[in-house]
């Protein structure tokens, strides 16, 4: 390339920035939403990087299901607390005690849809008007419709029909009370993408995203750790072997893969070699139907 | 256990951030032109289809009976998409080569869902048009070619599919060629590439078709990976509007100001001579942060943060420009805008605009023409524009915006419409031509050592305009004299602009129609401008009887930060006959004269004065301007 070019990770990284910063001026409660997983990860040092030397001008909130992996719990602590940042952590565990959701039960069970009204709930109560969400549009299709800033309705709802035109790079973040917006940074990244930059910016990331030993179990095809969360089935046998994961959820509904990568390096040959999605691979939420992820994110998901 | 991406040892070129760049392409079309097929046949050959998704759409097509993969589910991401079986909004799907990432805009191609067609071609460097080899080039490919050439796409490849159903004849290619060229010889496309392909049998796609030996050129990802798009950016015109003050809190950065923002256009680097608009203030660029630290220069579209030489105040929406290669400041615009919503647009609208990073009013004071997009460029007169209709639009201003025409600047270039009250986005435009104080860029705005502040401080005075509109004879003068007789009395400057005697002398080279009536106004307009600048209160009194000119003479006084009141006379028309001082209703009744507000032109009443005088007495009026004015 010759002069006054750049290249693509970069212009991505421009585009992340000018949004993050867009969201900043005109709305006034916006929130961060960070997991500990590798897209919110570089979405929150994006963060960082739009608003230094000054600090990032908003919250984290961590929609907490209570069965996350320890190591990720512990990752996001410190993460934080590097930063500056304040730290919400909204929790289905409270969302069930307080009745507002009802715990599904049996060797299946997951709180992984549960999350949608712990979340929505955890905007209304602090008043957030905009949510940064590290999704991208490569992981699912219904995610590869949706804009980068995204409206959502006084009930949090998507409407995938009725979308607001996107134009060139100017952001229409405009709503009435009690609504708020949707807004992902990284649409235009791709998995690859994600990790060539944390190998750019050595970014720390929790370390079950690399190869371990650890005790799993095989259902539907895909490996599950073995955990207080799950209820094996007959003839589950668990048994221990060398994973990895490329996604970091619930305990509950996130697959382990068989890997032996143990450094960036490897991972990210793994990564760029592989010929199954990361959500094909690792979640179990979107194999309920063709449209699982269009209809959660009508409700109100990430 | 967390592990750090180590900085030391070796790593390969997947690793980190290897010379690739990015090119944003559009496609836009339906099944039957093969364009998923076409796409399908990109992402699979680049590897870019996995084996999961590729095992779903099979069971799915399967399921249907299909008989072949449908490529099509892959990019149809919502469930109404995959039931009718037409793409309606934009999917963006990515793949990469060594060369280059890719992110593709794939959008309808039906004219129902233009819009979603603009929305993509928006941020495209490059477009595709599919034209079936056996059908030739139809309404809907000139369509598509014309929207990449109105949204300022500087490069487009024609991919004339289906070279298979034409036993790969060449002639048939040639013919089709020519054909397009004729046509795109009238669109603003400077670079135009044809490709004979067959997506479905993935000849000239990835790879070079043997059966067409007489075809020189490259199969489509050849080319799509080489083409020069760097150049496409403006790196001329430096443009920086600024999104956010950066001030660090804590002690360790205490003096800190920097303003954040993506450069728009130009090179910037430390020890430039900069203006910041709309004030017009000078100063210096002293230094430039990047995402990574200090940089040498920042250049489109770098996200980074400046730091100036004075302290100045500078918020959001203000644009950092070149000293010497200013934008209009404008306070009107003429842009081509493509209408998105069901209700439509129409003249005396209002909307709100953003533009870069700056948000105002915006009235809709014409709209000229519609563009009929199927044709060529055709322009017919028409009084709104309608959903998916693409227009030529005058709009009028609350407050400038930093512009340039789209043509040399697709980011200062362009904005978006948004209705205040639904807060949707209804209109994307391109401008065409922005003016404001600014007309030439050879002329420069002499600022000036003397601040307004500080003149109006020493002097002991604050300058505003109050402009009386009204019917002929509806008392207008008469107020506008008592009130500079009050002001003066009291001490401050106060000046009267008559109508009647600016046709005297200012205006003494214009008629009475509507353009002539225009500019009188906007001299009124102008003149009002700089008595209030240095500190008097001008009272102008005016029929003004159009909404858009008096618009415009606010948009002037707000575009430069000074007070604006407008006075609506609303005296009943007859009364106003009635009392005729000048006798020139009656002449006008007579035929004597023509274009007679009241009698054969109309008075576009206003609706949202800041005071209105109905049937007060000349006392009564004059307190409700002064309290209004609180001066």
């Amino acid at each position: 390339m010759s002069g006054y070019e750049l290249t693509h990770l970069r212009t991505l990284e421009s585009e992340a920035i000018h949004l993050i910063r867009e969201v900043a001026a005109e709305r006034e409660r916006p929130v961060l939403l960070f997991s500990g997983g590798k897209d919110s990860i570089v979405l929150l040092h994006l963060a960082h990087k739009a608003f230094r030397p000054a600090g990032v001008p908003f919250p984290v909130m961590h929609v907490d299901t209570g069965h996350n992996f320890p190591e990720v719990i512990a990752f996001r602590d410190r993460r934080v607390g590097e930063l500056g940042v304040e730290l919400v952590v909204a929790s289905v565990q409270d969302s069930i005690d307080r009745g507002r959701v009802v715990e599904e039960t049996g060797p299946r069970a997951s709180r992984n849809r549960l999350q949608t009204t712990t979340l929505l709930d955890a905007i209304a109560d602090h008043g957030f008007d905009a949510a940064f969400g590290g999704a991208r549009r490569d992981e699912e299709r219904a995610r590869a419709k949706e804009r980068m800033l995204s409206f959502r309705d006084e009930h949090g709802q998507w409407d995938p029909k009725a979308q607001r035109p996107e134009l060139w790079s100017l952001y229409n973040g405009r709503i009435h009370r009690g609504e708020h917006v949707r807004v992902f940074p990284l649409s235009n990244w791709t998995e690859l993408d994600v990790w060539r930059y944390i190998a750019v910016e050595a970014l720390e990331v929790p370390s079950i995203y690399f190869a371990h030993d650890r005790q799993v179990f095989s259902r539907d095809g895909m490996l599950y750790a073995l955990s207080p969360y799950v209820e094996l089935i007959d003839g589950e046998e668990p048994f221990a072997t060398s994973v990895r994961y490329r996604t970091v959820g619930d305990m509950s509904c996130t697959g382990a893969v068989r890997s032996t990568a143990a450094t960036l390096e490897t991972v990210v040959a793994e990564i760029a070699a592989t010929r199954i999605t990361e959500r094909g691979e690792t979640r179990a939420d979107d194999r309920v139907s063709e449209a699982a992820m269009e209809d959660r994110k009508r409700e109100g998901y990430f | 256990m967390t592990t750090t991406a180590g900085t030391n040892g070796s790593r390969s070129d997947l690793l980190g951030d290897t010379h690739d760049d990015l090119l944003r392409l559009a496609t836009a079309g339906s099944v039957d032109d093969g364009k998923s097929t076409l796409i399908g046949r990109l992402l699979f050959d680049s590897k870019a289809i996995f084996a999961d998704q590729l095992e779903a759409i099979e069971a799915v097509s399967r399921r249907r009976g299909d008989g072949y993969v449908d490529l099509a589910l892959l990019t149809d991401g919502l469930r109404a998409e995959r039931e009718q079986g037409i793409t309606i909004d934009v999917a963006y799907r990515f793949f990469a080569t060594p060369k280059r990432a890719f992110i593709i805009a794939d959008t309808p191609g039906h004219e129902r869902y233009t819009r979603n067609m603009v929305t993509g071609a928006s941020t495209s460097d490059l477009s595709i048009v599919l034209v079936d080899a056996r059908k030739g080039v139809l309404e809907q490919s000139r369509r598509h070619a014309y929207i990449a050439s109105l949204l300022g796409i500087p490069h487009l490849v024609v991919c004339v599919n289906k070279m298979d159903l034409v036993d790969w004849s060449e002639t048939t290619f040639n013919a089709i060629e020519e054909d397009f060229r004729s046509f795109a010889a009238r669109l603003d496309v400077p670079d135009v590439t044809f490709i004979p392909m067959s997506a479905l049998r993935g000849d000239n796609v990835v790879e070079r078709s043997a059966r067409m030996p007489w075809y020189e050129g490259p199969p489509l990802l050849y080319h799509l990976e080489h083409v020069h798009v760097a150049a496409d950016r403006n790196l001329d015109d430096a443009r920086f509007p600024v999104q956010y003050a950066i001030r660090p809190r804590d002690a360790a950065h205490g003096d800190y100001r920097g303003y954040a923002g993506q450069v728009a256009g130009g090179v910037l680097r430390p020890g430039d001579d900069v203006v910041v608009l709309p004030a017009g203030t000078s100063t210096r660029i002293a230094a430039i942060d990047g995402p990574d630290g200090d940089v040498a220069e920042a250049f489109p579209p770098m996200s980074v943060t400046l730091r100036l030489a004075d302290e100045l105040d500078v918020s959001r929406g203000d644009v950092i420009a070149a000293a010497g290669n200013r934008p209009a400041v404008a306070s009107a615009l003429e842009a081509h805008v493509c209408w998105m919503a069901d209700a439509p647009l129409r003249e005396g609208d209002r909307y709100l605009l953003k533009h870069t990073t700056r948000t105002v009013r915006a009235r809709v004071a014409d709209v000229r023409h519609r563009i009929d997009i199927n044709g060529a460029q055709h322009e017919s007169a028409c009084g709104e524009l309608g959903l998916n209709d693409i227009g030529r639009v005058a709009l009028t201003l609350s407050a400038p915006v930093m512009a340039d025409p789209y043509k040399r600047n697709r980011t200062t270039g362009s904005f978006i419409l948004v209705d205040e009250t639904t807060n949707e986005t209804v209109g994307a435009g391109m401008i065409v031509e922005a003016s404001g104080r600014e007309r030439s860029p050879d002329v420069v705005w002499d600022a000036g050592a003397l601040t307004r502040e500080r003149r109006w401080s020493s002097l002991g005075v604050r300058g505003a305009t109050v402009w009386f509109t009204g019917l002929p004879a509806s008392g207008k003068s008469t107020i506008a004299a008592a009130v500079e007789a009050r002001l003066v009395a009291a001490g401050v400057p106060a000046y009267r602009i008559d109508g009647d005697n600016l046709r005297h002398g200012l205006s003494g080279d214009l008629g009475f129609g509507a353009e002539a009536r225009a500019e009188n106004v906007r001299r009124a307009a102008e003149a009002a401008r700089m008595l209030a600048d240095s500190g008097t209160v001008a009272l102008v009194s005016l029929v003004s009887p159009y909404e858009a000119d008096r618009e415009r003479a606010r948009s002037i006084h707000a575009g430069d930060g000074l007070p604006f009141l407008e006075v609506f006379v609303d005296t009943p028309a007859d009364e106003c006959e009635r009392r005729d001082p000048k006798g020139l209703y009656a002449r006008a009744r007579a035929g004597e004269i023509t274009g007679f507000t009241g009698v054969d032109d109309p008075y576009e009443r206003p609706d949202a004065a800041d005071v209105v005088i109905a049937s007060d007495s000349v006392e009564a009026a004059v307190a409700k301007v002064l309290a209004e004015l609180a001066l």
